[in-house]
């Protein structure tokens, strides 16, 4: 099986008026753990269910391990979901309830058994067997779910915002529970989330998607580093803009001019466009306070605001025109957080290579 | 899974069995009160639509009057029977902790033993040579041998009562159940005292409720007429009483159709009315729960 | 303060006392030696229960409530159930009719109906008999048993169908092992509202009875015979007692599953 594990081909789901899902292209290889990112509304948790078989498109064809199943319903399809409230069947044990899929197919009692077993033992819930959902709590819950979706050994896992009803350190251990799972398994997992940091963390490729369009595919690095727009630099992580006209290219090293600022080196990945506008992002941890190099672009300003977070300060530092720039500076040690004060006026730099050029 | 033929399947029997024994019988009664007779059986067709039943009953003789009376008596009895069953409600949904369900349930209980049993248990009561006056006569407090209260209309109303208190109380627990007690903190917070919090937050808010058992008393007690014949000797006849001899002995269906048109339509309007002057918008919701 | 504490559990009490009276006193002179349901009370019998368990028609007239009763409740709850699961699970055009049509049966009085369904019967040329009282006591079993079968379901996770059909179930599968084992209890206790309603009910009994009578159109026309009365308060004693085991259990099943 070399071909994508699912493919979505131009579709597009329509709910009345609202075009919930528009005009998707998404391929998600084997043994990938794929991500769908974005906020509530985009159409992240629709897509899911199409995949699932829940909703039908209303436009595109659908195609898992190269088979079409656009139209085919829920039940008739080797994939399985895990639901955000875990659907657990209240009147039947832990043990029946993994058992489920495999009865519905009619298995012999024995291989079920095994195969309960040693799902049961792959999500760390063994001794749970006879309890009913209720006895469980949320954690194991929702392993107990995992395990009921795993148990089929299905082409593919879709999650659908699994961790929502857990609290955040159970968040965190979870997510790397999962992310071992799923290497440990093979299985495709396509994992739905409005968290990016859980999907940065966890997945090996993301779909930021927002209102009803997949805005970019990449890997976490990719994402981070090079968002394609405006709406994904947001979403991922803080952003700080500028806007510039494209003044030349030199090399690779390309020059724009910003108003109140001067000029801001970039290092575009390609050709750029002599004139036009754009936006130039900097993230938040590649700008520095008072302590350029040769080479850098900066910027003077006025420190609004430190805001202390722990192992990370926060300055806002507020620019002449009046935007306002994040900095994010490692903690080193009590001196270091009363050498920059609100107030204060400090000379922001960063290197060409750190400016993104972002559409939008 | 959504396919359309789970949704009749499911729909039509009890729809058909509605329609056939409800609203069919419904509209047959309605067409019969605009017949002269009976002529030809019930299925006969060619006869002329007469409105000389409903004259007969408009116009004339006592039969608006005593649906006057009926209607009186019907809103005297939910009124005071929702009165009387608040403060229980109250005292169920808001004072008690662990033991409601078992309170709640002592106090149902009566409610579904016999209808016709606890009337005429009060029949026995309330008789001259009934349990209350033999008791008192036993204590030597009285000889008389006059029913008290028997065979009036008092004892009609007393004995209705009686039997829809416990019912009565249901709609009203679950309606004062349903407010938010934060509600009541705030109105504490904002200086109110206990009594001014009941009758500013509680009251108003359980209002629902109570017209909801109050109109599930109101409607049927309407066209109560066994506990006149139990209780209420011939001075405590209602209207449902001459109905039903319409519909026994003096045959006159057309005419006893007439009048329980007339006196669904009665009943009609005045909870129109009733809802216009409580501006109730939810009590379908209230009805449903 | 201290007073308004007492008097709310005081007038419940007093209430509750109250509305056991007549029935304790009914239970009383069921035991009473002598036909006058009066004081003083003669002594100790169990005469009059010995003479209900050998009065042919009194036994009669119950097993026929009976029988109608549990044809009844059985077809009320599974008519209740079914439109249940229509109306809580599925949209349709004319929803609201049909719940308003489904419930109003309880918002007519009695007589009214009644009447009704004497003209169909006769319009039909329907003999009267006990078929006749039971599909009248359906119509009015069925709001409650919508409704309580209704707000079970109104509870129940619209995922656990998804997830059925997620493992690979068919429609048929998830009725059978999903939803209604959850909703088996709410179904018993509609059962048993449903019998009560029936076995005690008078009114509509009485227009749609023919020659077999039910229990409670006996008991009413034996109320004028003071010799025989006894008994009939003798088998009421017993009747109430069973409908009180019925409504208890009836409470503790909804319990049960409202502990879900």
């Amino acid at each position: 099986m070399n071909g994508p594990s699912v493919e979505l081909v131009g579709v597009s789901k329509r709910y009345g008026e609202v075009l919930a899902v528009d005009d998707i292209y998404l391929a998600v290889g084997e043994g990938e753990f794929f991500s769908i990112l974005g906020p509530s509304g985009c159409g992240k948790t629709s897509t899911l269910r199409m995949i699932a078989g829940f909703e039908f498109p209303t436009a595109g064809v659908l195609r898992i391990n190269g088979m079409e199943m656009t139209d085919v319903p829920a039940n008739r399809r080797n994939v399985n979901m895990v639901f955000q409230n875990y659907a657990l069947f209240p009147h039947l044990s832990v043990n029946e309830n993994v058992a489920f899929g495999l009865r519905v197919k009619g298995m012999e009692n024995s291989v079920i058994d095994e195969r309960v077993a040693e799902a049961l033992a792959m999500v760390q819930l063994e001794g749970m067997h006879h309890r009913k959902p209720a006895q469980l709590s949320g954690g194991q819950q929702q392993r107990v779910a995992l395990a009921r979706a795993l148990v089929n050994r299905p082409a593919v896992l879709l999650l659908d915002e699994p961790l929502g009803a857990l609290d955040q350190k159970l968040r965190k251990e979870m997510q790397f529970e999962l992310k071992r799972l799923q290497r440990e398994v093979g299985i495709t997992f396509v994992y739905v989330t409005h968290d990016q940091e859980e999907a940065l963390t966890m997945s090996d490729r993301i779909a930021v998607m927002n209102d009803g369009r997949v805005l970019q595919v990449d890997d976490s690095a990719s994402l981070y580093d090079r968002p394609s727009t405006r709406f994904v630099a947001n979403f991922i992580g803080t952003s700080n803009f500028l806007t510039g006209r494209a003044v030349r290219l030199e090399g690779s090293v390309g020059e724009f001019e910003v108003a109140g600022v001067g000029t801001v080196k970039a290092q575009p990945a390609g050709p750029i466009s002599e004139g036009s506008t754009t936006s130039l992002m900097i993230r938040p941890e590649r700008l520095r306070l008072n302590a350029s190099e040769p080479g850098d672009n900066s910027v003077d300003g006025l420190v609004d605001e430190s805001i202390f977070v722990g192992n990370d300060i926060l300055y806002l530092v507020r620019l002449k025109d009046g935007t306002v720039f994040t900095i994010r500076d490692q903690n080193k040690g009590p001196e270091a957080r009363t050498a920059v004060r609100a107030g204060d006026p400090v000379r922001l730099s960063w290197a060409p290579a750190a400016t993104t050029i972002v559409s939008d | 899974m959504k396919a359309y033929g789970v949704r009749w399947a499911l729909l039509l029997p009890p729809g058909l069995v509605l329609f056939a024994l409800f609203v069919v019988p419904v509209l047959m009664m309605v067409i019969t009160s605009f017949r002269p007779d009976l002529r030809g059986g019930p299925f006969a067709w060619g006869w002329d639509p007469t409105l000389q039943h409903y004259q007969n009953v408009i116009g004339g003789g006592d039969y608006l009057p005593l649906l006057a009376t009926s209607a009186r008596i019907a809103l005297l009895v939910a009124f005071l029977a929702c009165a009387l069953a608040y403060p229980v409600a109250y005292f169920l949904a808001f004072r008690v902790g662990r033991s409601t369900s078992l309170l709640l349930t002592l106090l149902i209980i009566p409610f579904w033993s016999s209808y016709l049993l606890r009337t005429i248990a009060w029949k026995i009561i309330l008789g001259s040579n009934g349990a209350l006056n033999s008791f008192l006569g036993f204590l030597g407090l009285t000889n008389a041998t006059a029913p008290i209260l028997l065979y009036s209309r008092s004892a009609v109303v007393v004995t209705l009562i009686y039997v829809w208190l416990p019912f009565v109380a249901l709609p009203i627990y679950a309606g004062l159940l349903r407010i938010d007690r934060s509600l009541l903190e705030a109105s504490a917070d904002l200086g109110a005292s206990r009594f001014q919090s009941f009758r500013k937050v509680t009251l108003p808010l359980s209002m629902p409720g109570v017209i909801a058992a109050f109109v599930m008393v109101f409607i049927p007690t309407v066209g109560e007429y066994v506990a006149p014949i139990l209780v209420g000797g011939t001075r405590g006849s209602l209207y449902g009483n001459i109905i039903e001899i319409l519909f026994g002995d003096g045959i006159n269906w057309p005419l006893g159709s007439a009048m329980a048109l007339l006196m669904l339509v009665g009943v009609f309007i005045l909870i129109l009315a009733l809802a216009k002057v409580l501006r109730v918008r939810n009590l379908i919701e209230a009805v449903e729960r | 303060m201290i007073s308004r504490f007492r008097i709310l559990p005081a007038y419940y009490a007093f209430l509750v006392v109250l509305l056991y009276l007549p029935l304790l006193v009914l239970l009383l002179f069921s035991f009473n030696d002598g036909t006058a349901l009066s004081f003083p009370l003669r002594g100790f019998t169990t005469d009059w229960y010995e003479g209900m368990l050998a009065n042919g028609q009194l036994l009669a007239a119950a097993r026929n409530s009976a029988v109608v009763g549990v044809g009844v409740s059985t077809v009320a709850t599974v008519l209740g159930t079914l439109a249940a699961i229509a109306l809580v699970r599925y949209k349709f055009p004319g929803k609201t009719l049909f719940l308003m049509v489904a419930v109003t049966p309880l918002l007519v009085p009695f007589l009214i109906l009644g009447v009704a369904l004497l003209i169909l019967f006769s319009a039909l040329d329907v003999d009267r008999s006990l078929l006749t009282v039971g599909a009248a006591h359906v119509v009015v079993a069925i709001p409650y048993t919508v409704l309580i079968v209704a707000s079970r379901l109104v509870g129940f996770n619209r995922n656990l169908e998804e997830a059925a059909y997620d493992l690979g179930a068919s429609f048929s599968y998830f009725l059978r092992r999903v939803l209604v084992p959850l909703i088996a209890p709410a179904m018993l206790a509609a059962w048993l509202v449903a019998f009560t309603v029936s076995f005690d009910e008078f009114v509509l009994a009485s227009f749609t009875i023919g020659r077999e009578p039910t229990l409670p159109v006996f008991i009413f026309g034996q109320v004028r015979f003071a010799n025989r009365f006894p008994q009939v308060v003798a088998l009421a004693s017993v009747v109430m007692v069973l409908s009180l085991g019925m409504v208890l259990l009836a409470q503790r099943l909804q319990r049960a599953w409202t502990r879900r």
